[in-house]
């Protein structure tokens, strides 16, 4: 089986160990693994933003690079839903772009459901002690749907603790542009889920989305909070012995 | 609109003097003022702990009232859980909205029919001028007023105040709010940002006298003081939150009951409808009452729900001399039409505000109009001017999503915002310097090697932002208060956050290395 990465702009700017986690269980699963070259960006900053034409730019050139793919997998639950969900409504007047959307929109998974729904794979024979909270990203649980994997997936790490949140359905804050847009507003929204966190006992932050991780480790070091923030790929690479 | 109202939360710790009130801040009707009148809420720990105990109460008992209604749908006690309650209720939203004038002629022809008048107002002005002559003709001095976010939006007490004609309002929230000298911050429950401490110094300062603060006391007072006003009031005001076409009948909801002494006990009742209140007949009025309920306040219903078909006819013992029904336009027809047209299927039920991570944090007074949290922030661009509140889809949402998952209506909020966004672009409104970059990226990153190049030099440019004292960078505030500085999108997240470690390699350098040198050692 061979899978495209879509690895994001963020997690290859600023999480390439996610990244890499993720290419390591992929490739213990058996599967071939491939990073197009020609990878950039999906263009959810533009689209969120209002800049429509920008973010259908980034958007065609997105599709061409992972056309043919069998399953395209990414670390980010809300770039994956923008492929999945909004790309079909994004070149809804394009009949040819919207093909493209279409086809592709069923083989683009976020990399927790590609392991639970699509391999079937729940236990990595992962080990790792410590408290951990798992934070819902809204376009991961919203737009996708996908609730359940990254759970089950760190259910099955030995001697991990995993606590549930208050108020797991809260926004952290980020937002994307949201987050310089509206940066006290943004931090405060952080500083909730944040106390929500270490309220919980949790010494580990764990989550799907990049973009979250960064606002949330941000703040947390800025306060100073005892946090160890992980992707969730970087957390079951770890706990494998893969990193 | 009267709407089933929520009490004041109950938390008790008094308002710090010292911050600064947001409505003193709303005044500024420059691009940034969301944004200066969200830093004041946020400087404001008193409201921000009153609204956060509220709006879980209230997300929590919808979230409930949802589940039961999935729970009785499994055991085919009901048609359809929520869902499909939800589908049908913005199927027969599209239907009414979209054959608007057809319906509006229906329900005119009803009301008139029951012996009641009927008046259409395109705005402010319009309403202003139609309840002032309706007042003055009859002598009216005092009017009592049920809660209406239609009358908040013409401002229609400070137009009869102006012709000499006071006017009390009659919900608690509403009186509460009134004494103070504001407007509502949220549209069910218009006082939750006051604790109880304030609300006791308010009826106190009315009535005279120092009171406790127990809910018993104070509901007391504000019950004697009203009953007096409802016995001597010549005149009524509400909204409504439906009209049913087919029967002409104005359909109120409340929990206090103020609704139907305001409506029967004056010789004359004004209701003031926005024209997207319609429903086609008494049978979908019937789903939308279990929606409004189980969203604003989680109730299956709510303690009073009026039906008015016309003045008190001969032989009946309750009711006015004359109803009065004032159509308000106020710019919704404009909407029809549009890729907004949806937000007129809107049964002002505020789960939206209940559910908003935004609203949570500030409160209905940083979004500086009449409607607050996400259908504030789609709909007052729309009434209120695009120019001035484009601030509000472009700052006050993190699309999150969670507004267009309880909306009883099905309105896709997100989407709406979206679509604020994309015309603030069109018209070249977008301030935020990130215009800039995200074009620049835009075209850059459609060429790999640009991307590539780009992402390494970005990296560069981060650490040396990280390691020196970048504007802002070194020991920001948790929460600045002073004013908003222009500062760049680096700084801005810089201020109150760190940077992360930058990686040594981007993951494409990473990769290349890998197929360069084989897969680390496995």
């Amino acid at each position: 089986m061979r899978v495209a990465l879509f690895i994001t702009c963020l997690n290859d700017i600023f999480m390439p160990r996610a990244g890499l986690g993720m290419v390591h269980i992929l490739e213990r699963l058996g599967i071939d693994v491939t990073f197009p070259d020609g990878h950039t960006c999906c263009g959810q900053p533009q689209w969120n933003s209002g800049y429509q034409a920008e973010a259908e730019a980034l958007g065609r050139h997105f599709l061409d690079v992972f056309e043919g793919a069998d399953y395209v997998v990414s670390p980010s639950g809300s770039c994956t839903a923008i492929v999945r969900h909004t790309y079909p409504e994004m070149f809804r007047d394009d009949p040819g772009r919207l093909a493209q959307a279409r086809a592709l929109a069923p083989r683009v998974y976020e990399f927790t459901e590609f392991l639970t729904e699509v391999l079937g794979t729940e236990d990595l024979g992962a080990s790792l002690k410590g408290r951990a909270a798992y934070h819902a990203s809204c376009h991961m649980t919203r737009m996708l749907g996908v609730t359940e994997p990254p759970l089950k997936l760190l259910r099955q790490v030995r001697g991990l603790d995993l606590v549930p949140l208050a108020h797991p359905e809260l926004c952290c804050g980020f937002g994307g542009t949201f987050a310089v847009k509206s940066p006290e507003l943004s931090v405060a929204m952080g500083d909730d889920k944040l106390e929500d966190v270490v309220s919980s006992g949790a010494k580990i932050l764990v989550g799907a989305d990049p973009s979250c991780l960064l606002h949330l480790q941000g703040r947390a070091q800025r306060r100073g909070l005892p946090l160890r923030v992980m992707h969730v790929a970087e957390l079951l690479a770890e706990g494998a012995g893969l990193l | 609109m009267t709407t089933p109202k929520r009490g004041p939360q109950t938390a008790t710790a008094p308002r710090t003097a010292a911050t600064p009130r947001p409505e003193a801040a709303s005044k500024a009707g420059s691009r940034a003022s969301f944004r200066r009148r969200a830093l004041a809420a946020l400087g404001d720990a008193q409201l921000r702990r009153a609204v956060r105990i509220s709006v879980d109460e209230a997300g929590a008992a919808r979230n409930q009232a949802v589940a039961q209604l999935v729970a009785l749908a499994r055991e085919g006690l009901v048609r359809g859980d929520f869902a499909a309650m939800r589908h049908r209720a913005r199927d027969i939203k599209a239907e009414t909205i979209g054959h608007l004038d057809l319906y509006l002629a229906q329900a005119a022809g009803a009301i008139r029919q029951r012996g009641g008048t009927v008046h259409f107002a395109a705005g402010a002005a319009e309403v202003g001028a139609i309840v002032r002559d309706i007042a003055l003709t009859r002598g009216v001095t005092l009017a009592v007023k049920g809660k209406s976010m239609a009358t908040e939006e013409v401002g229609l007490n400070a137009a009869l105040e102006s012709a000499g004609v006071q006017v009390v309002e009659t919900d608690l929230g509403e009186y509460i709010i009134q004494l103070a000298g504001e407007k509502p911050s949220h549209i069910v429950a218009p006082a939750i940002h006051k604790s109880r401490e304030e609300i006791a110094d308010l009826l106190g300062r009315a009535t005279g006298r120092s009171l406790p603060t127990d809910t018993p006391t104070l509901a007391g007072v504000a019950r004697r003081v009203l009953r007096e006003k409802f016995l001597q009031a010549g005149m009524g005001i509400s909204g409504a939150n439906f009209v049913v076409a087919e029967t002409g009948t104005v359909c109120l909801v409340t929990n206090e009951g103020n609704g139907r002494l305001t409506t029967s006990a004056p010789s004359v009742h004004v209701a003031v409808v926005g024209i997207e209140k319609l429903v086609p007949s008494l049978e979908d009025l019937a789903l939308f009452l279990s929606l409004l309920a189980r969203s604003s306040t989680g109730q299956k219903i709510s303690v009073y729900t009026h039906l008015i078909t016309g003045p008190r006819g001969p032989g009946e013992a309750d009711g006015p001399d004359e109803l009065h029904v004032i159509f308000l336009d106020g710019g919704r027809s404009s909407i029809l039409g549009t890729e907004f047209q949806d937000v007129l299927h809107c049964i002002r039920c505020g789960a939206c505000l209940d559910q908003c991570p935004v609203y949570r944090q500030l409160g209905g007074h940083a979004y500086g109009g009449v409607y607050s949290g996400p259908i504030g922030a789609v709909l007052t661009p729309l009434l209120g001017g695009f120019a001035e509140n484009a601030d509000l889809p472009a700052e006050a949402c993190s699309l999150c999503g969670a507004c267009g998952e309880v909306c009883p209506s099905a309105i896709p909020l997100p989407d709406l915002i979206l679509a604020h966004r994309r015309r603030m672009v069109r018209e070249g409104r977008d301030h935020s310097g990130l215009g800039l970059p995200l074009r620049l990226a835009a075209a850059a990153w459609t060429r790999p090697w640009v991307y590539r190049a780009s992402a390494r030099l970005g990296r560069a440019v981060l650490r040396i932002a990280r390691g020196t004292g970048f504007p802002g960078g070194a020991a920001a505030p948790a929460t600045p208060a002073g004013p908003v500085s222009p500062a760049g999108p680096l700084a801005a997240w810089l201020n109150g956050r760190d940077l992360p470690p930058p990686a040594s390699k981007t993951f494409h350098e990473l990769w290349r290395e890998r197929q360069q040198h084989g897969r680390d050692g496995q």
